[in-house]
């Protein structure tokens, strides 16, 4: 086990960081390192601040009306959230997949070839379709129907034009916020599937409120928690445990993530 | 680590600085382009209130309460046309909410069928639509001439009273008032039909779950329910009114020659702008500013009202 | 037993309606109140399209609308030069106030929801679609024609497109406003996660999205300063000729009614029968498209 984590790379760390709203603090002291070409997954119950976590990869948090950052998020030996750094950069290069799927209200083909295009991509734009729509298994459905919008699909080939969408900007980070929570068992089937084959180019991040789904997808697993500090009365997200997926599910070091993992709560 | 995959096919992975400057240019541009609702307001008031200087030192408050409009002896009193636009406009909403409110409770409370009711709401919205001018030729060849034996008969029989006591001639208030209530009237119905289909459906039942008729669970539960927003739409409404010009200067009469008769020609501020502001020079210019003036701060009072009733009502159902 | 069905019929407190009890009698009277309001409100409608459409209609011609009026008190003529004239002013209004009114509306739901300064906004939009249209018409009169900003000249087409812009402003900014806001966020938060930038954002995604709501708010806007009178008579004010550029006075079909309404000679009143006749169709199937338009919004 050590030698597989010291043959890979640490893709993105993050140190210390706490993040909160206005005045409400959300998550206090994340300390983590996202292995390169590898799937990680966040897992924990709801209001552990697993989806603020990873938004804050790519700097998505910036959009959410006071909400601020303290701590490191360190990409490619620069950290994210230094002053000189652009976000618009940061998510061309961490690309992002919503819980809901959110296809533009345009055809299929324009839905790839928008994030390309704003990327200044110089290639074939018809090639550049076709490939990402084969990876993200999409192609035999769609290639007669290109030119249809995007809200003609089913909501799981309508996730799958999604992922297709962030592939075909080339990011070196996809992250995931529960892509498959608004999806049935096939078209989740399809897409984890699919994170299988992508991690071979890619590194990824999936935040999952389905545990089974973290042990099928996932090399490494952070589990978030729900603690109350002394200096505070409201509930504040914090990272419990990180490690192998093995680890976390078959012999955790904590308590909570035994209690988790085994259901007894969340 | 590795170095960002510079080579790619990406060219825009880093942005070039034009496209940043794009970026923040369009935000600046929308910033300039909304701060100039600010700077017309501003410019609005501030050329009202430059040009009204002149008038407003000469004849300070006492232009509110005379009624003497005199250009050849350039002596200006404004007090004729602030009681046209006040009288003018609270008489026809007197007569235009009980209309108003009872077209939107017909067309909101399904009382006949759905398609009547979406032909009924869209005439009200189209006559909303016809230009007040139009409306006004109207009210001069058409009802004018319909409405002068009814008036004459008001005249011969309540003569008596101060409101009836000059003989019709034509153009006066009370056809002013009337294209009023016409003008007013869809404002009035589209604000009350919005009020009462925010009323939640859940209030509704419980009316009527109780055994109510119909018109109970209206007048008891509904239009209660409905009744901030409704007076924040008849607010709205009464500041149309003041300021509607057109079809009341064509009908009105412009006559400055103060009279408690409905039946005699009179003005408003915005007639009596129409009227005189094109051929006006000199200080009868200023004089107009000022009466302007008045007009506006009128019609600002009772629209901040508004709002603020229609804010109150919307933080109600929040 | 035949106990049961015996007794509901014979029961004195049945469930039958009884139309003669008083709660149904005011029930049946308080409808028929209201149905008796709904008929006075949409009479002037009908009466004042069926003047308009019967007077004014009935004088349509070729020569109408392609000639200039007569002068007071001879025959014939047309009023070609308000119809050309009320598409000059207005395409001016709606060439200054759409780019404005878009702009402010998209800072206003883009850029800043809930700042100071989008209230701030908000609050002046609300206060000057209340401010008279008389009073924009002496703004104007204020600002550009005593002070003959244009070229040396006073009145002119110029001038009327200004004022009645500051007339449309307040509208395309609410709609604009209000269109973007029904736009998911999910749609911008989507551009933004592919690398896009706020302006590409709004530019190719959300305005594009929002475009049918925005577009039947806009026409909407058009067609009531189109049939503005108010804040030309002293801006635009009128002009017996075709219109001579956009720095002259021009004649326009709202002026023309009122000029020629309150003339004592039969022929300018049919006159403005006629320019009424054009300006309520036109606003009236401006409307009506605006309506069929707003069918089709996806959002």
């Amino acid at each position: 086990m050590t030698a597989t984590l010291s043959a890979t790379q640490t893709c993105l760390s993050l140190e210390d960081v706490s993040i909160r709203y206005w005045n409400n603090e959300a998550v206090r002291g994340v300390h983590l390192g996202v292995p390169r070409h590898k799937v990680t997954a966040f897992i924990g119950p709801s209001g552990c601040g697993k989806s603020t976590v990873l938004r804050c990869l790519n700097r998505m948090n910036d959009l959410i009306e006071g909400c601020t950052l303290s701590g490191r998020v360190v990409f490619d030996g620069q950290d994210l959230y230094a002053k000189t750094v652009d976000p618009v950069e940061v998510r061309r290069r961490i690309g992002m997949v919503f819980q809901k799927p959110n296809p533009f209200p345009k055809s299929i083909y324009d839905n790839i070839a928008f994030g390309a295009r704003i990327n200044g991509y110089t290639g074939d734009m018809d090639e550049l379709v076709e490939r990402s729509l084969r990876k993200a298994a999409l192609w035999d459905e769609t290639k007669d129907k290109l030119s249809e919008s995007g809200y003609a699909l089913s909501g799981g080939q309508q996730q799958r034009l999604c992922i297709a969408r962030t592939i075909a900007i080339d990011p070196e980070v996809i992250l995931m916020d529960e892509p498959c929570s608004a999806l049935d068992p096939i078209s989740t089937l399809k897409i984890e599937e699919m994170i299988h084959e992508l991690k071979n180019s890619y590194t990824i991040v999936i935040v999952t409120h389905n545990m089974q789904q973290a042990v099928r997808v996932s090399d490494m697993t952070g589990f978030f928690n729900v603690n109350t500090f002394s200096d505070r009365d409201t509930k504040v997200g914090c990272l419990e445990e990180f490690a192998d997926t093995q680890t976390i599910f078959n012999s955790p070091q904590q308590k909570a993530t035994q209690d988790y993992v085994s259901g007894r709560f969340g | 680590m590795k170095a960002p995959p510079a080579g790619d096919l990406f060219a825009l992975r880093r942005r070039p600085p034009q496209e940043k400057m794009a970026d923040q240019g369009f935000r600046w541009m929308t910033i300039v382009l909304a701060s100039l609702v600010g700077l017309v307001l501003a410019g609005i008031l501030l050329t009202v209130l430059m040009g009204s200087r002149e008038a407003m030192g000469r004849f300070g408050f006492q232009f509110l309460v005379l009624s003497d409009w005199d250009p050849v002896g350039d002596t200006y009193g404004a007090f004729t046309a602030i009681y046209g636009t006040i009288v003018s406009s609270v008489l026809a909403l007197l007569i235009a909410v009980p209309l108003g409110v009872g077209t939107a409770i017909f067309i909101t409370e399904n009382l006949i069928p759905a398609r009547i009711r979406q032909v009924l709401g869209l005439m009200v919205e189209l006559l909303a639509a016809i230009p007040s001018v139009v409306l006004g030729l109207w009210a001069i060849f058409v009802m004018e001439p319909f409405l002068r034996p009814f008036l004459e008969l008001l005249h011969t029989s309540l003569g008596w009273m101060p409101f009836f006591s000059t003989v019709p001639q034509g153009p006066g208030m009370a056809p002013a008032i009337l294209i009023l209530v016409v003008m007013v009237l869809p404002i009035i119905t589209a604000i009350a039909r919005d009020s009462l289909q925010q009323v939640p459906t859940e209030l509704r039942q419980a009316a009527y779950g109780i055994g109510t008729t119909r018109w109970e669970a209206i007048l008891q539960v509904i239009l209660p329910a409905a009744v901030s927003g409704i007076t924040g739409g008849v607010m709205l409404a009464l500041g149309r009114a003041m300021g509607e010009t057109m079809a009341v200067t064509m009908i009105i009469g412009n006559s400055n020659n103060f009279t408690l008769s409905l039946l005699a020609p009179g003005n408003t501020i915005a007639s009596m702008l129409a009227n005189q502001f094109g051929e006006a020079d000199g200080f009868q210019v200023s004089a107009l500013m000022y009466a302007a003036l008045v007009l506006m701060l009128l019609t600002l009072v009772v629209n901040v009202l508004a709002q603020w009733i229609v804010r109150r009502l919307s933080l109600k159902y929040a | 037993m035949a106990f049961v069905p015996s007794a509901v019929v014979s029961h004195p407190t049945s469930l039958r309606f009884q139309a003669s009890l008083p709660r149904n009698r005011w029930n049946a009277l308080l409808t028929a109140v209201a149905a008796v309001f709904s008929a006075i409100a949409v009479l002037p409608l009908v009466l004042v399209l069926g003047y308009v459409l019967f007077k004014g209609g009935s004088l349509i011609s070729a020569t109408l609308l392609t000639e200039l009026p007569p002068p007071p008190g001879l025959e014939g003529g047309g009023i070609g030069n308000a119809i050309l004239g009320t598409i000059v002013v207005t395409l001016v209004a709606s060439l200054i106030a759409i780019p404005v009114g878009v702009g402010g509306g998209v800072y206003l739901a883009e850029y800043s929801r809930s700042g100071w300064f989008a209230q701030f906004v908000r609050f002046g939009t609300n206060v000057l679609s209340g401010v008279p249209s008389i009073i924009c018409g002496v703004f104007i009169y204020g600002l550009i024609v005593s002070t003959r900003l244009f070229f040396g000249q006073s009145y002119s087409a110029m001038a009327g497109g200004v004022a009645l812009s500051v007339l449309m402003l307040p509208t395309v900014i609410k709609t604009t406003d209000e269109a973007l806001k029904l736009v998911p966020q999910e749609l911008r938060l989507g551009a933004m996660g592919l690398g896009a930038s706020q302006f590409v954002t709004i530019t190719r995604i959300t305005l594009p999205t929002a475009f049918t709501p925005i577009a039947t708010g806009v026409v909407l806007g058009i067609a009531r300063a189109a049939g503005e009178t108010a804040p030309l008579i002293f801006t635009a004010l009128f002009s017996p000729f075709w219109p001579e550029g956009l720095f002259n006075p021009i004649a326009t079909m709202s002026v023309l009614i009122f000029n020629f309404a309150i003339m004592p000679y039969e022929a300018q009143n049919a006159l403005a029968w006629a320019a009424s006749f054009v300006l309520v169709l036109m606003i009236l199937l401006a409307n009506l498209f605006a309506r069929w338009v707003a069918r089709f919004t996806r959002v």
